[in-house]
């Protein structure tokens, strides 16, 4: 299973040209004393993470500032395709002194592992955190099969 | 006209945290215009009584807490990011009113007006919800 990545923002982002992998286990030990500060710049836009739970596939991305007309969502056969457009709303007579938030139109395109039924998508964003709840497919949902004695 | 207003990162030694966990740096956009500076952080996920400003003595902290979305140890099947607290210091010159700095934030994003004039004292900012 192969989630495969789409194009990211341009300039601001970098794609690095890593391979996708199955990430386990992210979040990694706790038991830090100290800790640690990790800059929250991401390879490309929107930063994804995706799990399963119960018979739903979730994708989660971090979008602050987008409203709902801003993103575009689609499901077709195992892909999802998450697009849009983050404005830059530059007052006049301003001028930067730094511009660490990306700006521009953004695509990602996700292989999932698992048939989902498109029908079923929903999508809520809350605080700049976009939801997405992929229900299973019925014929992705796993069936007990019944053991039924063999006659002699 | 010339402002000497400098926004950097502190190079001092930062104190201890008591809670473990992952902190992270917010993205922002730092604007000037004549009468103010404006810093903008992303800070997803944060609901807006979480968000916490401080302005003490030319340095301007802002932190906002992010409640955990899921159980710590989820096999994710993709993960990109963590979830955890966003800090951030600046220093910024005498030049910003501290009594008149203000605060909005909607969708994830917080919006810092610090009007510029001449320093005053410490104060904690208010932060007032747009939308």
């Amino acid at each position: 299973m192969v989630l495969r990545r789409g194009n990211g923002f341009n300039p601001l982002y970098q794609l690095r040209g890593e391979m996708d992998r199955l990430v386990n286990d992210f979040f990694g030990p706790t038991a830090t004393a100290v800790a640690q500060t990790v800059d929250a710049v991401t390879r490309s836009f929107p930063a994804l993470n995706v799990w399963e739970q119960g018979e739903d596939l979730f994708a989660e991305a971090e979008v602050p500032g987008l409203k709902s007309e801003d993103i575009d969502i689609s499901v077709v056969g195992n892909d999802l395709t998450i697009r849009g457009r983050r404005g830059q709303e530059q007052p006049e007579g301003t001028v930067y002194h730094r511009q660490e938030r990306g700006v521009g139109e953004f695509n990602r395109v996700l292989r999932l592992p698992i048939e989902v039924d498109a029908d079923k998508v929903e999508a809520t964003l809350k605080d700049g955190v976009l939801l997405i709840r992929l229900p299973k497919a019925e014929s992705a949902k796993p069936k007990k099969i019944k053991v039924t004695p063999a006659s002699e | 006209m010339a402002t000497d207003i400098n926004l950097n990162q502190p190079q001092t030694e930062q104190a201890e945290r008591t809670r473990a966990g992952r902190f992270y740096r917010p993205q922002v956009d730092i604007l000037e215009s004549k009468d103010e500076l404006v810093l903008v952080a992303d800070l997803p996920g944060v609901k807006s009584d979480a968000i916490d400003i401080h302005f003490e003595e030319g340095v301007l902290t802002v932190h906002g807490s992010v409640a955990p979305r899921y159980e710590e140890h989820r096999q994710l099947l993709l993960g990109e990011y963590g979830i955890g607290d966003f800090e951030r210091t600046f220093s910024v010159s005498e030049q910003i009113d501290a009594n008149r700095i203000h605060a909005q934030y909607t969708a994830g994003v917080l919006t810092v007006h610090l009007p510029k004039t001449e320093a005053a004292k410490p104060r904690k900012i208010p932060v007032q919800t747009a939308g």
